[in-house]
């Protein structure tokens, strides 16, 4: 059976290393800064072994975007969702896991395409489903 | 002369590979560039299936969007039913009854072994075996459609799964049906593998070709016989099980080379594996009812909920976020097909273009589930 870590702990564990990047702790999912996904990220997979990007998603909330990972660990059988929010609706900017997990690879620019955010650092930042210049973001809630 | 050819400088061709290329089960397009027969460099080119199915189910009732995930992944799709039942199901809290469960599994695992014919049927047209080896895979994968249409009342598109446990019993014809395939199959295994597995034609082509180390293909989230064939023991019903899934036995097959020739050898163990949890499916299976009783208009509490099943071609996963109304806030389906694709490109580039067709083919992908 997975078990899911609880964050609250590894929020702890996080906050000791990089101060100041964790939002939130709640569950198993973990709520961090935009700017410090990657960071986090990275740490993540280093000291905690989730080597496996499960799932990689954004939701519109209007207020803001939410992005979702899914990680899991495939030594150890962990699981922890990490999240982040953007504000706003124009300029949406995260940074990119795939350096990290190659599988995040299709994930980012499925959400770029449907959703418009960028991930910084992706190599090849380009529509996955539509055509350049299909005209908005068919995921986002104001589309339709 | 000669030195003048030496300095001949050559500029790789770009070239189409579909989308309506037969051998790129779907609207497949890769855009390989090519240095004489030498792929260089390959841009897998998606979207000719998109039909926005995660827009559409935010515009459903969660009950009607079973329709839409029968569309998802259309060789499989009893287990896209499943991964999306369950996900409601875990986000409203709703309990599944016991025979459910057994018949859901009966229902996944018979899905695995029609996948994996058509996997592997489709795997040997692409190595140039035309047509033989399919017909003999359609041949059980009819038998099995059989047992999906006595069920559902459909063949493809069977929406049989409901929050709460299946649309309706088993008929009784069903299980003894379904007694007489499970012992015609290992007859018809045991077939494929005289006819493939020491197969020179097929050796010669797929032994050492496409290999995917073990580390590069977790790190690339593959999943599946793509992963398992790179020897990674990894599969949800192991790691995370759910369903009945607890109370069979059974193995996890692996390759050892993680080649093309060892997908497909997984996939034909994978097969007899499901064949042993059928098996013990049938002897154990409860009497009671097939479903919980729950509202026709489902509104689950606000919040997330991700389930994951292990299908034929890997971890499906399905988010949905709930803001209390009768409809999906957001429906996301992890489709293991797209993100198995993921290692394409580093698996065909330095290789030859016939070759490409046939680790694309070991892939097995769903154009259906790639693009949704």
């Amino acid at each position: 059976m997975t078990t899911a870590v609880v964050a609250s702990d590894v929020a702890q564990q996080v906050n000791t290393v990089m101060p100041g990047r964790v939002l939130e702790a709640t569950g198993s999912t973990l709520v961090v800064r935009p700017v410090a996904v990657f960071e986090v990220a990275r740490w993540l997979k280093a000291n905690l072994g989730f080597d496996f990007l499960e799932c990689l998603t954004a939701v519109d909330y209007l207020q803001h975007f939410e992005v979702v990972y899914y990680l899991l660990s495939l030594s150890s059988n962990q699981s922890l969702v990490l999240k982040t929010r953007l504000q706003g609706r124009e300029g949406l900017q995260v940074p990119s896991v795939t350096p990290l997990w190659q599988g995040a690879d299709f994930q980012e620019r499925e959400a770029y395409d449907l959703f418009g955010i960028q991930f910084d650092g992706h190599p090849f930042m380009k529509r996955l489903f539509l055509w350049e210049g299909f005209p908005g973001y068919p995921l986002r809630k104001d589309f339709l | 002369m000669s030195q003048q050819q030496n300095e001949l400088v050559t500029e790789p061709v770009i070239l189409n590979m579909g989308p309506h290329h037969p051998s790129t089960h779907g609207v497949f397009r890769m855009r390989v560039a090519l240095d004489g027969e030498t792929i260089v460099d390959m841009e897998p080119v998606l979207g000719y299936l998109h039909r926005g199915i995660e827009k559409l189910a935010e515009a459903k009732t969660y009950v009607q969007v079973v329709t839409l995930t029968d569309r998802q992944d259309y060789v499989a799709a009893m287990t896209n039913n499943m991964a999306y039942v369950m996900a409601v199901e875990k986000l409203s809290g709703i309990k599944v009854p016991e025979r459910a469960e057994y018949i859901r599994v009966i229902m996944a695992e018979l899905m695995r072994i029609a996948s994996h014919l058509m996997a592997i049927g489709f795997f040997l047209n692409d190595l140039g075996v035309f047509q033989t080896v399919i017909v003999y895979c359609f041949r059980e994968r009819e038998k099995v459609l059989d047992l999906f249409e006595m069920a559902s009342g459909q063949r493809i598109n069977f929406s049989y799964m409901r929050p709460g446990g299946v649309i309706q019993d088993l008929p009784p014809q069903f299980i003894p049906q379904l007694k007489q395939l499970l012992a015609e199959l290992p007859g018809y295994f045991d077939e494929y593998e005289q006819l493939i597995n020491e197969n020179e034609i097929v050796l010669a082509r797929t032994k050492e070709l496409g290999v995917l180390p073990a580390d590069k293909a977790i790190n690339a989230s593959a999943s599946g016989p793509v992963l398992r064939g790179s020897g990674v023991a990894f599969d949800l019903r192991k790691a995370d099980p759910y369903s009945a899934y607890p109370r069979f036995q059974f193995d996890i097959p692996t390759g050892t080379r993680g080649d093309a020739y060892d997908r497909y050898l997984v996939r034909v163990a994978e097969m007899r594996q499901s064949l042993r949890i059928l098996q013990q499916a049938v002897e154990q299976m409860p009497t009671g009812p097939h479903r919980t009783r729950t509202p026709w208009l489902i509104r689950p509490p606000a919040g997330d909920a991700y389930a994951h099943i292990e299908s034929p071609k890997g971890v499906l996963g399905v988010y949905l976020v709930s803001d209390t109304g009768i409809s999906p806030y957001r429906y996301k389906v992890r489709p293991p097909s797209l993100i198995n694709l993921t290692t394409l490109r580093d698996l065909v580039v330095g290789c030859k273009l016939a070759d490409c067709i046939v680790i694309f083919g070991s892939i097995d992908v769903n154009m259906g589930e790639v693009d949704r």
